[in-house]
């Protein structure tokens, strides 16, 4: 294994662990507010398709990744009024959101599929730093997107555990009928929390169609919505921990083509010889692995998750 | 729940499915890319067939030819392809040509678009463009004797009104191999390939054959993705076979991303399908590509005047099927001429590509000197010729 290799390997990992957890970050905020959002996929879809066409049109990616973040945002806000406001059921709303995001986003870039890019993310390089061995290619050689993510990630962290706004959303999580009780809308809690959300969504399909994989396409989200809602899961509902199992997801990602290009031997075992196929479900797995582990850890506690978690709330029923 | 709200959900779920249908029958009204002279590609009418009169049969003797894609038409990919083949032939021929693009390789899917060609718009026949829509189209073709049906890339057909086709894509893969093995200054060449079937592995072994030939010591190193589509690990597997020393990336995936992490990394790149120059101009060397137009417009032209007899038609380049994208500037003059040459002798039949000697990656003989391959153990090759690296079966 050469050392660029190894390097590009660690590269791969920062830029897929960002696109995940941009779009985990935003399902974390709503989960903490008490609300299952598994459209995560369709709101990565329209985001990536807005993304790209306001880039087209802008020349702008900052303008393509607001743009994104703002139809994020409002998909998201779809979820919010049937599922929060109306109270209809989280899991099949989300799914529906799924769907049809992902079937509206083929709808409105039917016309722009296989348009050549012009507005791209580029590696920003950040002077000085960029230039030392490993460190510098790694983590100050990227795409403005990661750095943003890195701040978005302190931001939710800070506004969640240190502020008043961070503990109504908890408490809507938590309790509904006591964050009602204390005079706080959880209608307007939940909804903000679906929306911004959608936000991080539909800013992580941007980052996608501008720079991961430049264009627009059907399908090229490719499932990494579900691997965020999983992230949730993994990251036990905290920014911090959070940004591990991204850069662990993220590692499992980039290794899948990189394995077979690598010749390793552990132990007497060609371990690139493991099927790729079977890599590819190496996110999955750990998931499962990681929940078994998290269960057993907490046996004798209350769980991790957000106690109303998924649960509709409405004021005259009990 | 009270009133107003039970209305507004029962408004948004009318709301949902309403965006839904239009996101389903929208993908067939392609305004802007159609002829703005063909009525073809007006949106197939959504009522039920039985709500209907059934339509009566064209009365001019005009072909109408339906063509069900299996991805969108402006992928630049496959799809796009044989929508380029579907223009050339509606131009060639004056038939009604009509589509529908993003057709899943689901019965049921399949079946309804075909019925409402049918019924509704009296298609003579209809072109399936995927390898899933197979079972449907033998079952509709004895369903319905007086509609041919045209499959391509599979294997089954019958006597009277099935057929399938396909091309030698090997053939410009072997050509595209030959210029890429003059462009590797590394001596090292990526290869992004989709699934280890015969299909592909033919291609990678035609490819690195052609390569050998502009340069004996190249070496062509397979990455699996397996997925047919999922643009980001596409480029990424690129990017990978780029960071482990290749200076060349090729592919048998249908998108542009392993193109644009080889212009990223001021590599080169083969690409498939189509010529996808204009994606990364600076990368692109040359494309085996396909050309359908010759064949579509022969297979209406034959329904059209009732010689149509099926078959399973794997054409090459003598047909022109498949043929080869103009190469980049920067290919040497004599690597082209070398290319022509060859390119001759694949048209003539003096020459195939799986012409022995040809060795396996374990070095055994698997085509002894002076034999040709035959079609039948090239349609289920399942092994990699030296020069290779990668495993031809991944666990």
């Amino acid at each position: 294994m050469s050392e660029d290799a190894l390097i590009g390997l660690f590269v791969a990992t920062v830029q897929f662990g960002t696109l995940v957890y941009l779009a985990a970050l935003g399902e974390l905020i709503a989960e903490r507010a008490g609300v299952l959002n598994l459209g995560v996929e369709g709101m990565m879809a329209m985001g990536a398709v807005s993304g790209f066409m306001v880039g087209l049109e802008t020349g702008s990616p900052w303008a393509a990744f607001f743009a994104a973040a703002a139809v994020g945002a409002l998909v998201g806000g779809f979820h919010a009024l049937v599922s929060v406001v109306l109270g209809a059921g989280q899991v099949v709303s989300g799914l529906a959101l799924t769907i049809g995001g992902l079937g509206l986003a083929a709808y409105v870039g039917r016309n722009v599929v296989g348009e050549r890019p012009e507005a791209l993310f580029t590696d920003l390089g950040i002077a000085g730093l960029a230039d030392i061995p490993w460190i510098g290619e790694i983590f100050f050689d990227q795409p403005p997107v990661v750095y943003v993510a890195v701040v978005m990630g302190l931001s939710v962290w800070f506004v969640l555990a240190r502020t008043r706004l961070g503990l109504a959303i908890r408490a809507a999580g938590e309790s509904a009928p006591t964050t009602d009780t204390a005079g706080h809308s959880v209608m307007a809690l939940r909804s903000g929390a679906v929306m911004v959300g959608g936000a991080f969504a539909g800013a992580a399909g941007s980052f996608l169609s501008l720079y991961m994989a430049p264009g627009w396409v059907e399908g090229m989200v490719a499932g990494r919505g579900w691997i965020a809602v999983a992230l949730v899961i993994f990251g036990a509902w905290r920014p911090g921990r959070l940004a591990l199992g991204a850069l662990l997801f993220g590692f499992t990602l980039a290794l899948q083509p990189r394995l077979q290009s690598f010749d390793i031997e552990l132990l007497g075992v060609q371990v690139n010889r493991i099927s790729p196929a079977l890599l590819g479900i190496l996110p999955f797995v750990l998931t499962v692995v990681v929940l078994v582990i998290i269960s057993w850890r907490y046996r004798h506690r209350p769980s991790v998750a957000p106690a109303a978690l998924g649960l509709p709330y409405r004021r005259e029923e009990r | 729940m009270n009133t107003a709200q039970k209305f507004l959900l029962k408004l948004l779920v009318v709301l949902t499915a309403a965006t839904l249908v239009a996101a389903g029958c929208g993908n067939d009204d392609d305004d802007d890319a159609a002829p703005a002279s063909a009525p073809a590609t007006e949106a197939p009418t959504q009522e039920p067939a039985a709500t209907q009169a059934p339509a009566p049969a064209p009365m001019d003797d005009e072909v109408v030819a339906a063509f069900v894609f299996v991805g969108p038409v402006g992928d630049a990919g496959w799809t796009w392809a044989h929508d380029q083949g579907r223009r050339y032939a509606e131009a060639e021929t004056g038939a009604t040509t009509l589509f529908v693009e993003n057709v899943p390789e689901v019965a049921e899917d399949f079946r309804a678009v075909a019925l409402d060609f049918i019924e509704n718009e009296g298609a003579d026949v209809i072109f399936g463009t995927s390898f899933g829509y197979m079972d449907t189209m033998e079952e509709l073709a004895s369903e319905h004797p007086d509609v041919v049906f045209e499959h391509a890339s599979g294997f089954k057909m019958n006597d009277t009104n099935f057929g399938n086709y396909f091309g030698r894509m090997y053939q410009p893969r072997y050509l595209s191999g030959m210029a890429a093995g003059a462009m590797t200054e590394a001596d090292q060449i990526g290869y992004v390939a989709a699934f280890p079937i015969p299909e592909v592995l033919r291609g990678i072994n035609a490819f690195t054959l052609g390569a050998q030939r502009t340069n004996p010591d190249v070496e062509v190193h397979v990455n699996w993705t397996f997925t047919w589509f999922d643009p980001a690990l596409e480029g990424d597997a690129a990017t990978a076979l780029l960071e482990a020393g290749a200076d060349v990336i090729a592919m048998h995936q249908d998108s542009t991303a392993p193109g644009l992490a080889a212009q990223e990394a001021g590599a080169r790149w083969v690409s498939y399908n189509s010529d996808m120059s204009p994606f990364a101009p600076e990368a692109f060397i040359t494309a085996p590509v396909w050309n359908w137009g010759p064949y579509y417009a022969r297979i209406i032209e034959a329904v059209g005047d009732g010689s149509y007899v099926p078959d399973a038609y794997w054409g090459g380049m003598d047909d022109g099927i498949v043929t080869l994208a103009e190469p980049a500037a920067d290919v040497p003059v004599e690597v082209i001429e070398e290319v022509l040459q060859v390119w001759e002798q694949i048209e003539s039949g003096d020459w195939d590509v799986f012409t022995g000697e040809i060795r396996g990656q374990d070095g055994n003989v698997v085509v002894a000197a002076g034999e040709t391959m035959d079609d039948g153990a090239m349609l289920s090759m399942d092994f990699f010729v030296e020069g290779v690296v990668g495993d031809a079966a991944p666990s």
